[in-house]
């Protein structure tokens, strides 16, 4: 069960509209997440180090709509990837006599590090929107999902709701803030401030058809150059949100970045929820009738 | 610190690799509610008291015991209120709180949970002013019967209002939060009613505290034992003491009741008062067992992973 309509492209609108990001060639210099933050006027979301790797930033909320992530691996060929004690490697970076001595266990290990800007995803079946008490949340004609601010309450249903912990709460301000994929830039005919910001084309904005054609070829080309790793990931409309407006070439698994490895939007199981609760308010009718029966006492 | 800190198993790597998961630096997947377990929690427990309330009041009214009927329509009508003042208090623009009226979204459990409130608490309040003042009896009689009439859905659809996430502790329950809430609703209205009247009066309320708390019990049993993983934040943490603590006042506030409460007033309020408090931990501790499992990966990542896993096997 979801408010989404028919599909956008499908009745005269604009076509649907959303982002590839092509992780491959990240390079984690942050631009997408200076830029987003410049265009939108976002606040200042805490100068904290976090000690994961150059990750200052965290996970994405109310005041970060673009979230770069960095995963430092150690893989050997062939093996499981494993952790790797950044710290033990940069020793051995430049020692005297070559190569770093190898570890008993675990050599040839090769140092891998993945980068990947995060963003709403921008669903199919969004279940932000669909929970959305007062339809401040609403699909706009490029088929993406954006908050309307004068009309948010506050209430923080969205938060718990979204399956990527994308949307939430502004603290002191009490409505609920995520990237409206730059929504008024879109409706000037512009692209996004991250696309636009991206020096690698990692961020890649589009119609959602094109963008998905492209990344097809992307992930062969991957596939063909022996990075058998690389996957879509939210790409497909057959997945548990009917496909994101804006998905992602990945080279590991989507929990490795902290992504969910199967989400679902919520409102899926809404009728059989709806169904429960009804036969349990008929248990509780029955109930409290029954205690009226029998005795006078 | 590595990104692979999630995993378990120490060094070892583990042989079956089921028993693994990754996670971001161990950073939960979710957002976690932003709600306050006061005001949420609360909510949820006077909904509860308020819904059921409703139908001991009606059944008391039809029956003819007054101050039962009495107690329930004050409780009904205090319980609305409240939850109400609650869930706008918990609002991040409480002034906006009628924009949950602008539109009817059957989608939104909480969009249609204020739609019902908004038809449920002036019945509920028009029932127990009437009664109070013993004015407009005809007006009361019908309010009471229309506030029992919506009883039950206040009651249960809060169950709907934390499933409807993807809060895995609440979602995954979502066919036992309903059962577990109706039997919740009944104990706290029993409560009430064997706290604030005579025993001769409470017998409805006696056999009403047993319905729920067998209900109660029984669906949270079944919540422990079906919904997988995501049954152990209800088992640990800060959710433990509370679900503990709601089966034993629940269990024991209802036996009591049904035994020396048939007879001694003192243990009919002792007995109501373990029901209250029994009904909110539930409250309590399922608002705390649903955040638990929001802020850690684990309960997010690994149900996913099995959930491909089998997918995958089946093809």
């Amino acid at each position: 069960m979801t408010a989404s309509g028919p599909p956008p492209g499908t009745d005269g609108s604009p076509p649907r509209m959303g982002f590839f990001t092509d992780t491959s060639v990240c390079i984690g210099c942050k631009a997408c997440e200076v830029a987003c933050k410049e265009w939108n006027a976002i606040p200042e979301d805490g100068l904290l180090l976090t000690g994961m790797s150059y990750d200052n930033t965290g996970h994405l909320g109310a005041d970060t709509w673009r979230h770069v992530a960095f995963v430092e691996q150690r893989r050997t060929p062939g093996a499981d990837p494993g952790g790797v004690d950044v710290f033990r490697a940069a020793a051995h970076l430049g020692a005297a006599g070559g190569p770093a001595p190898a570890d008993a266990q675990t050599a040839p290990a090769e140092l891998r590090w993945l980068m990947s800007s995060d963003v709403c995803k921008h669903c199919t079946h969004a279940a932000c929107l669909d929970v959305c008490p007062t339809g401040s949340l609403f699909r706009t004609e490029f088929g993406t999902v954006v908050v309307q601010e004068d009309i948010c309450n506050g209430c923080g249903y969205c938060v718990p709701a979204c399956p990527y912990g994308v949307i939430d709460q502004r603290r002191g301000d009490g409505r609920a803030w995520k990237c409206t994929l730059c929504y008024d830039r879109l409706g000037a005919g512009a692209e996004p401030a991250c696309a636009k910001a991206c020096p690698t084309d990692s961020i890649q904005f589009g119609a959602l058809d094109d963008l998905r054609e492209r990344a097809a070829v992307r992930v062969a080309q991957l596939h063909a150059d022996g990075v058998t790793d690389a996957r879509l990931y939210g790409e497909s409309p057959q997945d548990g949100v009917g496909g994101a407006g804006a998905f992602f070439l990945l080279l590991d698994e989507p929990e490795v970045y902290g992504l969910p490895p199967d989400p679902v939007v919520t409102t899926r199981d809404l009728p059989a929820m709806w169904r429960c609760a009804a036969a349990a308010a008929a248990t509780l009718a029955a109930g409290a009738a029954a205690a009226f029966l029998g005795r006078r006492r | 610190m590595t990104a692979r800190e999630g995993r378990r198993g120490g060094g070892e790597r583990p042989v079956v690799p089921r028993a693994g998961f990754t996670s971001y630096y161990g950073r939960p997947v979710l957002n976690a509610p932003t709600w306050e377990a006061r005001d949420i929690a609360g909510y949820l427990f006077l909904g509860g008291l308020a819904g059921s309330s409703s139908l001991l009041a009606a059944g008391a009214h039809r029956t003819g015991r007054p101050r039962l009927g009495r107690a329930a329509k004050a409780g009904a009508c205090g319980g609305a209120a409240l939850s109400l003042a609650a869930l706008v208090h918990d609002l991040g623009r409480p002034a906006r709180f009628l924009h949950m009226l602008r539109v009817l979204k059957p989608t939104s459990p909480m969009n249609l949970g204020s739609w019902l409130l908004a038809g449920y608490a002036p019945l509920a309040a028009g029932a127990a002013l009437s009664d109070l003042s013993g004015r407009y009896r005809r007006a009361g009689a019908a309010a009471t019967a229309g506030a029992a009439a919506l009883g039950p859905a206040v009651t249960t659809y809060t169950a709907v209002l934390l499933s409807d996430t993807a809060v895995p502790s609440w979602h995954a329950a979502y066919r036992q939060l309903p059962f577990a809430f109706a039997g919740s609703g009944a104990t706290a209205a029993a409560g009430l009613g064997l706290l604030a009247a005579p025993v001769r009066e409470a017998g409805p309320a006696r056999r009403l505290a047993l319905f729920g708390a067998a209900l109660e019990t029984a669906a949270t049993s079944l919540l422990e034992r079906r919904t997988g993983l995501a049954a152990e934040p209800y088992r640990t943490g800060r959710a433990r003491p509370l679900m503990r603590a709601a089966r034993a006042l629940t269990a024991g506030g209802a036996l009591l009741a049904a035994g020396p409460g048939r007879r001694s007033r003192g243990a009919a309020a002792v007995a109501g008062a373990a029901l209250l408090t029994g009904s909110a931990a539930l409250r309590f501790g399922v608002f705390h067992a649903g955040v638990a499992s929001a802020e850690d990966p684990r309960y997010t990542v690994v149900p996913q992973r099995e959930r491909l896993r089998a997918r995958a096997h089946e093809r």
